[in-house]
């Protein structure tokens, strides 16, 4: 098993990130969102790396606190919406009939529906009383249509072959099937769909918070944003405010989109050694 | 398949997705905690500070309950809401500026929305597949490793980051193009369809941008496999250059999926051009939820939504319904 380019950058990258915001935490006793901890608006110095904001607060630490809930919920979400994709994808393929027709529309009008809008009104009903678990729900909710369509599709080509029928007329039921013969194929584009879910959530969550609509008082990738876009953090001069947030997601989803290429890239080239 | 099984698919499909669209915005604020008409009443008591007498209180109440359509059985108030959305547009009345229609405040946003999401859609759509092809069809030259990379790297940069690098770029260090939107209404003049062009740049780059990379890394990866066919195989036999081969042998195929995947990605392209109007404050739809956000307006809000739902499913039947053009197998079928 050789690693490809994309991959190892990617893993590098996923690396860095997850680690640096899992340990750093365990550093500091002070809560990053807590407003007025220290002297408004401090340069770039050893004691702040990247300076203070506009509110008091550590912009570095605000930062790592960030990355860390961001990737939580995005694991968090991804895990269920893959679990539940599965369920469906499964079934679908492998059952047939009117069954797999009825899923399936309802799984396309899924995808086709603009989800932002219904999320946007979501958040502004519960606005003040969204909570993340709330929030990780309506994403569960809304998140699992796209990777249902991808299994559906694999267990409907792994359905007509050979090694299927042996199991089936060897008295497996149909449950066996799908968990013992289907899943094992099915396993490598879930990698996939889950790396791409991971995507998905934080970049939903990043963009409701944005326009303010869900729990800014809690660091993400989106709440830092939309505080320093509430500030005027351009205006000010406060350049790290709002480039260490815009540096810090494009290199997380650069290395979460290549991790997530680079692996199905590895597992095709296995597939056709095999 | 013929081309009429073809159609009539699409066409239930896209009622399936209306339809299940209107019901779900039709159940959110029916299921969510919180009563808008109460809320809305709150707002009203704190603005008058506590003149309104109850009595008139219960009257303001039931108006609002039947502006709402909220009056009767849920089902029949489904019904009513389907027939005001789908026969007549009928969003009730805006709460911040009433009694001005919803859907006066839609008809004035939409051309804006569609007008900015068409636009880019389409360069971005001619621009990055005709570089895809490019990198695709050339895969071992150096110059379609950089073309790939840039792919790579736009690809999974979220519509706000782009949004946010574009201003930073072009609207403060070097302020060439204006921070946020301003075009005063008036007759259309040369000098107006300037300043549209102005204000509409940075927003339309952003979804241009947001699109290129999706587009350059489906048809990259679809122009190579395409390459691998043995109909092209024969062409090079047979002695036809090159950019014959790369254009009529090998785009023409490879743009069938593209077609397809743009139909299905309608949602996502959607979503992200909302928010892009919403941090340029362009007055498309985007700009009208957040204002509407901003004032408590679930009327324009709800009717947004259900307007966006149309717009967008629309989009994913029209592009359907162009497809037999591009692909001659489902025609003569």
């Amino acid at each position: 098993m050789k690693l490809n380019l994309r991959l190892k950058i990617g893993i590098t990258i996923l690396a860095v990130f997850t680690l640096s915001s899992v340990f750093l935490p365990f550093f500091t006793n002070v809560d990053p969102s807590e407003q007025g901890t220290y002297f408004r608006n401090i340069p770039m110095s050893w004691k702040h790396p990247l300076g203070t904001n506009s509110l008091g607060q550590d912009i570095f630490w605000f930062l790592i606190f960030a990355i860390r809930n961001s990737l939580l919920l995005g694991v968090a979400v991804s895990l269920c919406t893959v679990f539940i994709s599965l369920i469906v994808g499964l079934s679908a393929g492998y059952i047939g009939g009117w069954f797999d027709r009825a899923v399936m529309l309802f799984t396309d009008s899924l995808i086709a529906i603009p989800t932002f809008p219904i999320l946007i009104v979501l958040g502004t009903l519960v606005r003040g009383r969204t909570n993340f678990v709330i929030l990780g729900l309506i994403l569960v909710i809304f998140g699992w249509a796209w990777n249902a369509r991808m299994v559906r599709s694999m267990a409907l080509s792994i359905r007509e072959r050979e090694f299927i029928s042996t199991a089936r007329f060897s008295g497996a039921s149909t449950l066996d099937i799908i968990l013992k013969e289907v899943f094992p194929y099915v396993y490598a584009y879930m990698v996939v769909g889950f790396i791409n879910s991971i995507l998905f959530v934080i970049n939903t969550e990043a963009a409701l918070a944005i326009i303010g609509l869900s729990k800014v008082e809690i660091p993400t990738l989106g709440s830092i944003i939309f505080w320093a876009l509430n500030y005027s953090a351009m205006f000010v001069g406060q350049y790290t405010w709002i480039v260490a947030p815009v540096v810090a997601t494009v290199l997380l989803f650069l290395g979460l989109f290549l991790t997530s290429t680079g692996y199905n890239e590895l597992f095709a080239a296995r597939r056709g050694h095999s | 398949m013929g081309l009429i099984q073809y159609l009539a698919g699409k066409i239930v499909t896209y009622l399936l997705v209306l339809f299940i669209g209107i019901t779900i915005t039709f159940l959110l604020p029916r299921w969510m905690p919180g009563d808008p008409i109460e809320g809305y009443l709150a707002q009203i008591t704190t603005q008058a500070g506590q003149t309104l007498t109850p009595e008139a209180m219960e009257e303001l109440r039931q108006t609002l309950a039947e502006l709402y359509g909220l009056e009767g059985s849920l089902l029949s108030q489904y019904f009513g809401y389907l027939k005001r959305v789908f026969l007549t547009f009928d969003f009730g009345p805006s709460l911040a500026s009433f009694p001005r229609p919803v859907s006066e405040f839609i008809a004035t946003a939409l051309p804006w929305t569609l007008g900015l999401l068409g636009t880019s859609t389409l360069l971005a759509g001619i621009s990055g597949n005709l570089i895809g092809l490019l990198a695709g069809f050339f895969h071992n030259r150096g110059f379609a490793t950089v073309l790939e990379v840039i792919g790579v790297v736009l690809y999974p940069i979220p519509y706000y980051i782009l949004a946010l690098v574009l201003i930073l770029l072009f609207a403060y260090i070097w302020p060439v193009f204006p921070l946020s939107t301003t075009i005063r209404p008036g007759p259309l003049t040369l000098d107006k369809i300037c300043t549209i062009i102005r204000n509409s740049v940075l927003p339309a780059l952003t979804l241009i941008l947001a699109g290129f990379g999706w587009n350059i890394l489906g048809m990259k990866a679809l122009a190579y496999s395409t390459k691998q066919e043995d109909f092209v195989a024969f062409a090079r036999l047979k002695g036809v250059d090159p950019w014959t081969i790369m254009i009529s042998y090998v785009s023409r195929n490879a743009i069938l999926p593209q077609v397809t995947a743009l139909a299905l990605s309608m949602g996502g392209i959607f979503n992200g051009a909302l928010l892009t109007e919403m941090l340029f404050s362009y007055p498309g739809l985007g700009l009208l939820m957040r204002t509407a956000i901003g004032g408590g307006d679930y009327n324009i809000l709800y009717g947004t939504i259900t307007m966006s739902i149309i717009a967008v499913a629309t989009a994913a039947l029209v592009i359907d319904l162009l497809y037999p053009l591009f692909d001659p197998r489902i025609r003569y079928r």
